[in-house]
């Protein structure tokens, strides 16, 4: 047989080898040398942190491609890169540059505000974001090949990341609990493809690799998330926005591994300077909220 | 039998999972103590320079080390280098295999494949004659393997993808990955041995 590029599996598969570690936005070549040496399984590439497209405004892009080739000649770890939801050029781009992951990221502005990305037509994989289980067995449908729990980006705040979290796990466990005949409706219900619905029903989880994201400022933060389920962490502004991101990194790392621990986790958590300054998530207006762009 | 797989990054659980299939107790190593009374131990794929330095920070290097100079130890892709004596660049490593290995051997993700491979060690070892489907996810590939090390598999092109040493084993692909129980099945063979 001859080998086969691009398939399901081994879109998938690099998922399954970034599970159980930490996955950090970078904005220079520098900061992505940093993050690597701190222990990252991979690097996000893009131009500002969610935190600054929160502060600056304006329409948030993919990033430059000569930024996220100097990223790429400076790591051996893998490195991701962000495209507007729906804007498929985007994704061809950076599918021709040689990124390892594309996120279809709601940190982005969305270039389409009915349909996400056909991901099944690309070589590269994907991961998306989700807000609950239907959204992200329709992410799956589409071709995703890696889900993350969108949380509330550049905020600090972890408390959507655990909602969403909860949201997904506890559908979940319903969903365990169904009668087959019932199954139908609730793909009805929660907007899924019913042979998904059916296939988590069996395995008990998502058919691919569920990290959290959105939110995640402290080693206690990333071992909570651990704890609640999920395969793994994304930490966007609460390490480049923090006092000491060597330090801040390197005890994010160490806590996704040892999450169990309350020990070690105690011990990493000293001393690591000022964390990223907060936005409270119940006090923002709904207008200002990233998690609710996605259909 | 009590096997331990090194549980600091990557896809152990996955491990876990197919030698559970095969009804054999499991622990999750993270910490040197927790490699007393195992029989052996895997390293499972992930990235190599995050366990590595996992490993450095929890004191790891030397009880690995030491347990795999007795013990039957497998690793898959990031655990092959960890294996291996030359990653070709500067990162930790256990030394314990004469082989050296070139990491993302094969490009980046657009690059990783599927594959099956012939491998006569293996078909004997289980008594089994189908080919061996094996996952080559940003896979190093063996370059040179020295000393008491053997080649147990290539690809067609001949570069090396499997390699043994005693009672270890380095291959550059996942049998955890598969439904397929006959590579984890020749590793438990080599803990008798």
């Amino acid at each position: 047989m001859e080998q086969q590029t691009g398939t399901f599996a081994v879109k998938k598969g690099l998922a399954q080898m970034l599970k159980g570690g930490v996955i950090m936005d970078v904005v220079t070549a520098e900061h992505a040398k940093i993050a690597e040496d701190a222990g990252a399984c991979a690097v996000m590439a893009l131009e500002r942190v969610p935190a600054d497209i929160r502060v600056q405004g304006g329409v948030a892009r993919m990033s430059d491609p000569e930024l996220i080739l100097k990223i790429m000649d400076t790591v051996s770890i893998p490195v991701m890169a962000k495209c507007r939801i729906g804007h498929f050029v985007e994704a061809q781009i950076l599918e021709s540059l040689g990124v390892d992951y594309i996120d279809e990221s709601e940190v982005l502005t969305p270039a389409d505000e009915a349909f996400h990305i056909y991901k099944h037509d690309f070589k590269v994989p994907f991961v998306c974001g989700c807000r609950n289980l239907g959204e992200a067995l329709r992410r799956i449908g589409e071709g995703a090949a890696m889900i993350r729990t969108k949380g509330e980006a550049g905020t600090g705040d972890v408390v959507e990341a655990v909602r969403h979290a909860r949201t997904v796990f506890g559908e979940i466990r319903r969903l365990q609990n169904m009668p087959d005949e019932e199954l139908m409706t609730f793909a009805k219900e929660i907007g899924a493809p019913y042979e998904l619905v059916k296939e988590v029903k069996e395995l008990g989880h998502l058919p691919v690799v569920n990290f959290a994201a959105g939110g995640i400022a402290t080693p206690a933060d990333a071992a909570l998330m651990m704890q609640l389920g999920v395969d793994g962490v994304f930490v966007g502004s609460g390490i480049f926005k923090s006092g000491d991101p060597a330090k801040r990194a390197t005890a994010i790392v160490k806590a996704t591994t040892h999450y169990r621990d309350a020990s070690i986790l105690a011990e990493v958590s000293r001393n690591l300077g000022e964390p990223m300054v907060g936005l409270n998530v119940s006090s923002m207006p709904e207008s200002d909220k990233m998690a609710g762009r996605g259909w | 039998m009590k096997i331990g797989v090194l549980a600091l990054q990557g896809d152990f659980a996955e491990h876990i999972r197919m030698l559970k299939q095969l009804d054999v107790e499991t622990v999750e190593v993270r910490l040197p103590n927790q490699l007393t009374g195992l029989d052996g131990l895997i390293l499972p794929g992930g990235e190599s320079t995050t366990i590595g330095k996992l490993c450095v920070d929890y004191g790891l290097l030397q009880p690995l080390q030491q347990f795999g100079q007795g013990h039957a130890m497998w690793g898959t892709c990031a655990g092959a280098i960890l294996l291996s004596r030359d990653a070709s660049r500067s990162q930790p490593l256990l030394g314990l295999m004469d082989i050296r290995v070139a990491r993302n051997a094969f490009g980046r993700q657009v690059d990783s494949f599927e594959a099956d491979l012939d491998i006569e060690p293996l078909k004997q070892a289980t008594n089994t004659r189908a080919p061996y489907h094996a996952f080559f996810i940003r896979a190093p590939i063996i370059e040179a393997v020295e000393g008491t090390a053997q080649v147990l598999a290539t690809l067609p092109d001949g570069r090396i993808v499997a390699a043994g040493q005693g009672k270890l084993l380095a291959t550059s692909f996942h049998p955890e990955l598969t439904a397929d129980t006959r590579f984890h099945e020749y590793f438990l063979s080599l803990i008798d041995s």
